[in-house]
């Protein structure tokens, strides 16, 4: 993977080589499974998502979006059970209103609403998968990368640092 | 003066105003911290330099209360020139600590944040046009003023920090303690926040009254209700950051019947306030249909404005 898409804050991104980067977190008892299920049916799909399994799509913590985004990623998926279908009966829809709301607050702060996405795909969907990782992948594609305006960490010299420590402890 | 004494110093940035306020409220128990401490540097109140501070010998100063975030050339080259000089640098305060409220700003881009004020606001008179900048001048000498940077920062993201006093004003009892911890022998972890870990939920005076579920088909904007001064805040639809927001203010805004607002920042373990704050108020809606769900959402008319106020800056997105 090319250093520079990794950090798409610094301008210096490769955009003639751009494939976008989805995170997915996808629930273990439908989504999951439903990628599962692609992949052993044999159906082919855009490489362009990086999996995190989750126990529920209510486990996702709007942390873990903001994270992805932070750290270089193009689109968030969320995949879940349908609603009324939850494991645990509820997580879906906490995951639901999290992610009404969390939209809200993305698009505030300049984030395409392309690039954050929740659907519920059961264990039996497995052509669902493809269609919208697809679909998702051809619209980051068309957004291109995500440039936030964040500042680089801070740097401290380490010998400074070191100094210092030396003399406050 | 007795030059034993440990030497502190209180510095301003971009700030109210409100942190120095906070300072001179800890009343008669400035006298107690001049008792045992020197104030060597506090431009609000004592007439001291730059050129005072840049002639004191490195890290002679034991602890710097800095308040502000960080937005001009100035502000920096200050940020710098007291890390060098102290033992302890402390960002005191939202901005500071959190980029506070002047952070928000990172919603706009830096020009046009200046054409606004110098161009459109409906009160200016510029005839000529003028943007003041760092060489500005008509011919008749030139002026200087400091660079405006492109964001707002906290501190943290400009010089190393050693501690953090959390608040917008911080609290008195906060600041006393934070004073007297910083000149005592034992200190506590570095890079620490001088307040407790749990959320603001723990020591409200209402907690008591909060139901075990709360649904709501709507928020409420304080302006628009009677507020029960009795009850949990959240259980009358109002936007009470608590459950997201580090304790420590005793509740200070609570016992004022306002909603908590978040200045504390988040607390101990979490990386982002707003996003834990949007996880708590997010459970308390009362619908399961995605159309409801964005009316009931649409009583928040600001999200960013309302999660975000203190600590954009130094968020996981930093703003726009």
């Amino acid at each position: 993977m090319p250093k520079e898409k990794i950090n798409p804050g610094n301008g210096q991104v490769a955009v003639a080589a751009y494939e976008p980067r989805i995170v997915g977190f996808f629930c273990t008892w439908c989504t999951y499974l439903a990628a599962d299920l692609a992949g052993i049916s044999r159906i082919k799909y855009a490489p362009n998502v990086r999996v995190v399994r989750v126990m529920c799509s209510g486990r996702v913590d709007p942390q873990f979006v903001l994270a992805a985004f932070a750290q270089g990623a193009d689109g968030v998926l969320i995949g879940g059970c349908h609603p009324g279908d939850c494991h645990y009966q509820q997580g879906n829809y906490n995951c639901l209103r999290r992610a009404r709301l969390l939209k809200r607050m993305l698009a505030q702060l300049g984030i395409e609403e392309e690039r954050f996405r929740v659907e519920w795909i059961s264990a039996a969907e497995g052509d669902r998968v493809r269609a919208v990782i697809d679909d998702m992948v051809q619209k980051l594609r068309a957004l291109g990368p995500l440039k936030l305006n964040s500042e680089p960490a801070l740097k401290v010299v380490g010998a400074e640092q070191e100094v210092r420590e030396a003399v406050t402890v | 003066m007795n030059p034993e004494k440990p030497k502190i110093a209180f510095y301003w940035c971009a700030s109210c105003g409100g942190c120095e306020e906070a300072v001179v409220d800890i009343a008669e128990a400035i006298l107690d911290i001049v008792a045992s401490a020197e104030i060597v540097f506090w431009p609000v109140a004592l007439d001291f330099k730059r050129k005072d501070v840049e002639a004191m010998p490195d890290c002679s100063i034991r602890a710097t209360f800095l308040n502000g975030a960080i937005r001009t050339s100035e502000q920096e080259e200050m940020a710098h020139l007291l890390r060098r000089k102290s033992q302890f640098l402390v960002a005191f305060g939202s901005c500071s600590h959190l980029g506070g409220i002047p952070g928000l700003a990172n919603l706009f881009q830096r020009d046009s944040i200046l054409r606004a004020v110098y161009l459109q606001a409906a009160t200016v008179d510029n005839p000529k046009g003028v943007i003041p900048g760092p060489h500005s001048g008509d011919g008749n000498g030139s002026l200087g003023l400091p660079e405006f940077s492109d964001r707002v920062r906290a501190l943290d993201q400009v010089v190393l920090v050693d501690y953090y006093v959390p608040g917008c004003p911080p609290q008195r009892k906060i600041v006393v303690n934070a004073v007297s911890t910083l000149l005592d022998e034992h200190l506590p972890a570095k890079r620490s926040v001088l307040a407790p870990e749990e959320a603001l939920c723990t020591e409200c005076p209402r907690k008591d009254s909060k139901p075990e579920k709360i649904a709501l088909k709507s928020f409420r904007r304080p302006q628009d209700v009677v507020i029960d001064e009795n009850q949990c805040l959240l259980a009358q639809g109002l936007l009470c950051l608590g459950p997201a927001t580090r304790a420590g203010c005793e509740a200070a805004c609570i016992h004022g019947n306002m909603p908590c607002s978040g200045c504390c920042g988040a607390p101990g373990r979490v990386r982002d306030q707003a996003a834990k704050a949007l996880s708590a108020i997010a459970s308390l809606i009362d619908s399961e249909d995605e159309q409801e769900i964005d009316r009931i959402l649409n009583s928040i008319p600001d999200p960013v404005g309302t999660l975000c106020r203190y600590n954009l800056p130094s968020s996981m997105l930093q703003g726009r």
